[in-house]
């Protein structure tokens, strides 16, 4: 009997272990994810309308990407997401079916298929000297049969062919010395004409022949004033510049060969005309833009080269391209802010007086300026034009604007995530239901019924729809209220528009946006950049009714040294609280571990100059700071210098107005690293609110080994300076990548370890204490992932209960500088195919549950990989013990398996960080991957051991009990009938 | 405990000619380096989504460069230093080896290329998936032993064998050997869930 028992408990622990590797099943994609595509900025925007087919533009973005987007809906038809350094600097469409992209500044040009996105050709542009790259598509120039695309770029021009990419001629100039601005190319006209500055105050025309690439004629002429740089087009044989004070417009005509010069002074058409023009790029016929100070200017150029002004718009606008839409008809729009509104205006290019349309469009007041206008024209049903514009707003999003309403906008800001911080939802207050979620009874069974078809394969198709549309749609997941397992919150995002978005996790949708007002360009705050966002207020416990609130950081430029602005965000209501534009920079910015009684959490802000700010100003939050005063230290690195300085408060700051909030910092310590060999290319730390739950290991022989945990651990790679480029630059022999292990309180060096033939780019990532870092062996010419596991063996000796009470311990062993802590390190390194562009790890709420890394590839996946094969411990005959304890017998290179990638079948284009977040459930947490692309999972490194997974079938187990109750009933009756006959015998 | 891996490792068939060269221009500094990618179809089912090729990325040097596919699987990369550089392929629903490619300086156009996972030489630089790869477990169409090895199943069945083995197994016991042991049972009282278990037994 009691082996019985024994043998079925076993059996039951045997089948309830559940496999630890990440896997879904086909149909249940979707249910604990979503997965969110984005373009980026909007650049250049194409539209393609033939009467037949779908309607649809193609636009190139900021973020490198190349998409053909549904005109209708605003969905993506296909996409292309270009390398790094791959800018695209010019989009056409050629053909009716090719769209041709021009980037690496002017060196490779490709086209596309219009309809899917394949690559047709590409071709590689010769040149050597930098210069601006021109893409241009003459309507009418073919060289036997065959359309010319006209490229410029690194000095040279290029004819290539535009059915398979072919160079039909080339005219190099950089011999020459000239800055070439503009390819003009007459209509009818077989000539191209090149113009450019030779130096500040030359210009030059050149006249080539369109067929075969020769020079023609060349011409050039002194300007003793001088140009400021920029060049506009007004028509075939006139352009506009500026002088080099940008104060006087310079009309210049080169009308056969002949080049004259016109000046005009901008104050003859604005009076009070004070600061510096500069003329809009947008092409117009007849017609351009100066902007001068806030007001815009439209200059009307006449054939005689005299200068009108027919507008000026004092609202923020922008302006369009011209669009020719019937015979010699051409048309441009004008957008402008009025009163909270966007007022489109559509007008002729030769007759300002009359407007083609006027439409005023609410587009709501958080997406900010408009940035950029692109405009197509269709046919009405009564056979008028029509017009659509395609906006690009300040906060990056794009909108289609049609009959005076917005048809299709995208949230195009979130392709660009900075920064990414959680907030908890309300809590859902007793007596009132947020939503009426609660089916009844013969609902949920009904459900359940189906579900257990679903599992029992019986369900027929349509019932397998239903039960997919079931569990994709249930509202449970999305609603507006803080649940029991932590799921739902909010995710606080800070894009490069300086925009901060609130993203549901359940669904992904966007609750709250709001378009900084102090990260928005003004006088003060000439190039505002958000930096990072931080969890300000987090109430629990005492101030419950507090909203929570979070602390978004920028500053006004790109250099370090520029001023910072501090902005307090509620995130409930997504309203700005409190900002502050702040006298000295950030170069640091330290959240404490301390709160106030409002459990505002208290933030050290470091500048440039050594001096520690304290946040929030409240005297309460000086005296919990004074309390810890000689307890907070911090550590700065210097990567190109090759210092790591560790630092300390030093008394309050000596100026000429006293701040009591305002700290003095001493260098405590000082790591130097000798520039000819070591070059710091990596520096990880551990996440400041991870959870260890315990510090002991206990290993296979019963026996315990202690963690070296520490919060002040930091992880510092280096690598030769000839081997810290990039892959392919360096030779084995050369290069060699060396780590450290770095106590930010004392400045010592725990471990030191060399890889010889190795270099960078190193992706890691610190956790409880261990590292587990990537880098390239150039010996092997593989990727490798090495681990380090850090353990404390002052307390070793610790091993029964007796000695840890009694033993020694860290808080009776002394502490000093110079006592050497007792630390073992333990390493392993192994292969992994992969490049990576990032590593995180999971967190849960408690640390309990077993880690797993998140390894974000290069094929713009996340994969998710057991802690337990990067395990220095691991060996190749592992003994019967350690096979118990779980570790994986050694093999050269860390396993892929195909289902471990939490993103199944996706792709987060253009990864460029995971964000993991702990559940309140211990077994469970989110991961938030973000690039171009945005992806949110919940995951169970150890399976959900404690809670019922989602298709737990509830019905089975129904069965189950009846079938338990019913055969108890009928066995008792059996007995009951069997004693009887026994007792008749 | 994992589950068991569906990985269907279909190895394709490579050329296996030894150090072959496949030839470069040499244009100024840089060398081109063109190759192939080869995706057949496979003929497995659900991938149909993933085969296109059109989203293919060939990724030179970790993502220093990055180009795509033409319609015949070709691609190129343009102006490379001499020196030795690893192609990656990106491709959903596939896994590619990566593979070194060494570009010559001496020999100017001499490329050669090798796999790093198992270091097996390319003749011509054409890249094949080593195998598909199913991002998704595959559901067991529903059988009886499924059931049965479920928790549900395994209570129903430890239930049945004790309502109707038990008593067949007691009926077969001598009546002395059943006394004996029951009073046993009544010295050593009523047998505790610890001395179930297997850990504790041993130590007892």
């Amino acid at each position: 009997m009691a082996m019985a028992i024994r043998v079925f408990l076993l059996s039951l622990l045997f089948f309830s272990l559940a496999d630890h590797s990440f896997s879904l099943y086909e149909d249940q994609a979707g249910l604990m994810d979503w997965h969110q595509q984005y373009i980026g900025k909007v650049k250049h925007a194409v539209f393609h309308t033939q009467k037949t087919g779908k309607k649809r533009v193609v636009v190139s973005t900021e973020e490198n990407v190349l998409a053909s987007l549904d005109l209708r809906h605003g969905q993506i038809f296909w996409r292309r997401v270009l390398g790094a350094n791959d800018a695209i600097d010019g989009v056409d469409i050629v053909l009716g079916k090719y769209v041709i992209t021009l980037s690496s500044e002017g060196s490779i040009l490709r086209a596309w298929s219009l309809p899917d996105g394949q690559m047709v050709w590409e071709s590689f542009l010769q040149g050597s000297k930098p210069s601006k790259s021109l893409l241009s598509v003459p309507i009418n120039l073919t060289v036997d049969k065959d359309n010319v695309i006209l490229v410029f770029g690194k000095g040279c021009l290029h004819a290539v062919s535009s059915i398979d990419g072919m160079v039909l001629w080339k005219k190099d100039f950089s011999a020459e010395s000239i800055e070439v601005q503009q390819i003009i190319q007459p209509l009818g006209n077989d000539k191209i004409y090149i113009v450019g500055f030779v130096g500040s105050s030359q210009f030059d025309v050149y006249q080539i022949n369109a067929k075969n690439g020769e020079l023609i004629k060349h011409t050039s002429a002194a300007f003793p004033d001088g140009f400021s740089g920029e060049v506009l087009s007004v028509s075939s044989d006139m352009l506009v510049s500026l002088d080099s004070t940008k104060s006087i417009l310079v009309t210049i005509n080169f009308q056969n060969g002949e080049i004259s010069f016109k000046k005009t002074h901008i104050s003859d058409f604005v009076e009070d005309h004070s600061g510096i023009a500069d003329i809009l790029p947008s092409k117009l016929s007849g017609v351009f833009a100066v902007k001068i100070n806030t007001l815009l200017v439209f200059i009307r150029v006449t054939a005689e080269g005299v200068l009108e002004v027919v507008d000026k718009i004092n609202n923020a606008a922008a302006v369009s391209d011209a669009l020719s839409f019937s015979e010699g008809q051409q048309a441009f729009a004008l957008v402008e802010h009025v009163d909270g509104k966007v007022l489109l205006t559509l007008k002729y290019s030769h007759d300002w007086n009359n407007d083609l349309l006027k439409e005023s469009v609410e587009v709501g007041h958080q997406r900010g300026l408009v940035h950029k206008v692109f405009i197509n024209n269709y046919i009405r049903t009564d056979r008028s034009y029509g017009f659509r514009a395609l906006i690009v707003m300040e906060d990056h999003s794009l909108l289609l604007l049609q009959q005076g309403a917005t048809v299709w906008s995208r949230e195009e800001g979130l392709a660009s995530i900075v920064d990414v911080t959680v907030s908890e939802l309300p809590v859902e207050k007793a007596g009132v239901s947020v939503a009426k979620v609660e089916q009844n009874l013969f609902e949920w069974l009904k459900g359940h019924i189906l579900k257990l078809k679903g599992t029992l394969m019986l369900a027929s198709s349509e019932d397998i729809a239903a039960i997919q549309g079931m569990r994709l749609k249930s509202s449970e997941k999305s609603k507006m209220t803080r649940d029991h397992n932590g799921f739902r919150k909010l995710l606080i995002v800070l894009t490069r528009a300086g925009k901060l978005y609130a993203l549901h996790t359940g669904d992904g949708r966007v609750v709250w946006s709001l378009l900084l007002p102090s990260l928005r360009k003004s006088g003060s705050c000439e190039h505002p950049t958000g930096l990072s966002v931080y969890q300000w207020q987090v109430p629990h416990h005492h101030a419950m009714d507090e909203n929570p609130s979070v602390l978004v950081v920028g500053r006004c430029g790109p250099n370090s040294d520029a001023s910072a602005v501090l902005s307090f965000v509620d995130t409930y209501t997504g309203k700005e609280l409190n900002s502050l534009g702040l006298v000295h920079s950030v170069a640091q910015i330290i959240p404490l571990p301390f709160t106030d009684s409002t459990e505002q959490r208290l933030h050290l802000l470091v500048d440039t100059d050594k001096h520690a700010h304290l946040y929030p100003r409240t005297s309460e939050a000086i005296d919990i700071f004074q309390r810890e005063f000689s307890n907070i230290y911090w550590y700065s690195v210097e990567a190109d210098n090759g210092i790591i300085r560790g630092h300390v408060l030093n008394r309050n700051c000596i100026g000429e107005v006293v701040d009591e909030f305002c700290f003095d910092s001493r260098e405590l310590w000082s790591i130097v690293f000798p520039s000819e060999s070591e070059k710091i290319i990596a520096t990880v730390t551990r996440k400041l609110n991870e959870v260890v739950h315990t510090q002991a290991k206990v290993v296979a022989d019963q026996d315990v080994t202690y963690k070296y945990i520490s919060k002040n651990l930091l992880f510092v790679a280096t690598a030769t300076p000839k081997a810290s480029g990039e892959i392919g630059t360096a030779t084995p022999e050369e290069a060699s990548l060396v780590v450290y292990l770095i106590d930010t309180v004392t400045g010592r060096i725990l471990h030191r370890m060399a890889h010889y033939g190795s270099q960078g780019p190193v992706h890691a990532v610190f956790s409880e204490n261990w590292v587990v870092y990537h880098y390239f062996n150039l010996r092997a010419h593989r990727y490798e992932m090495s681990v380090i596991e850090i353990y404390d063996q002052s307390r070793a000796d610790n091993k029964d209960v007796w000695k840890l009470v009694f033993g020694k311990h860290n808080l009776t062993s002394p502490i000093s500088l110079f006592s050497r802590p007792e630390v073992i390190v333990k390493s392993q390194s192994y292969y992994f195919t992969h490049s990576v562009k990032t590593i995180a790890v999971t967190s849960t709420a408690k640390g309990i549950t077993s880690k797993q890394l998140l390894i974000g590839t290069i094929g713009d996946q996340v994969l998710a990989l057991d802690k337990r094969y990067l395990d220095p411990r691991r060996s190749i005959n592992p003994t019967q013990a350690e096979r118990e304890e779980g570790i994986i017998p050694l093999t050269d290179s860390l396993p892929i398996i195909p289902q471990s990638y939490v993103t199944h079948a996706l792709k987060v284009e253009n990864l460029r960080g995971i964000v993991t977040v702990p559940a309140k459930l211990e077994s469970t947490t989110l991961a938030f991957a973000y690039g171009v692309d945005l992806f949110l999972t919940r995951m169970a490194p150890s399976r959900t051991y404690d809670s019922l997974t989602e298709d737990f079938s509830y019905a089975l187990l129904l069965i189950t009990i009846v079938a338990l109750i019913a055969a108890i009933f009928v066995t008792w009756v059996l007995s009951e009938r069997k004693e009887l006959q026994d007792k008749w015998r | 405990m994992r589950s068991k891996p569906v990985i269907l490792v279909l190895f394709v068939h490579l050329c296996l000619s030894l150090l072959s060269f496949s030839l470069a221009i040499s244009p100024g500094d840089g060398y081109t380096i063109t190759g192939r990618v080869k995706i057949q179809s496979m003929g497995v089912k659900g991938f149909g989504a993933h085969a296109k090729s059109s989203n293919v990325k060939v990724i030179l040097n970790g993502g220093q460069r990055v180009t795509f596919l033409r319609h015949d699987g070709s691609f190129s990369f343009y102006n490379v230093p001499a020196g030795t550089h690893l192609i990656e392929v990106d491709a959903l629903g596939y896994y590619f080896s990566p593979v070194r490619v060494d570009v010559s300086a001496r020999f100017p156009g001499k490329i050669q290329a090798a796999l790093t996972e198992n270091r097996r030489g390319l003749g011509e630089l054409t890249l094949e998936p080593m195998r598909v790869e199913h991002y998704y477990e595959i559901r067991e169409p529903f059988n009886v032993m499924s059931v049965v090895k479920s928790p549900m199943g395994l209570m129903m069945g430890f239930m049945l064998v004790v309502m109707f083995l038990m008593p067949k197994l007691m009926e077969n016991m001598d009546p002395e050997e059943m006394r004996r042991a029951q009073e046993e049972m009544r010295n050593q009282g009523v047998p505790s869930l610890s001395s179930l278990l297997p850990g504790a037994a041993r130590s007892s």
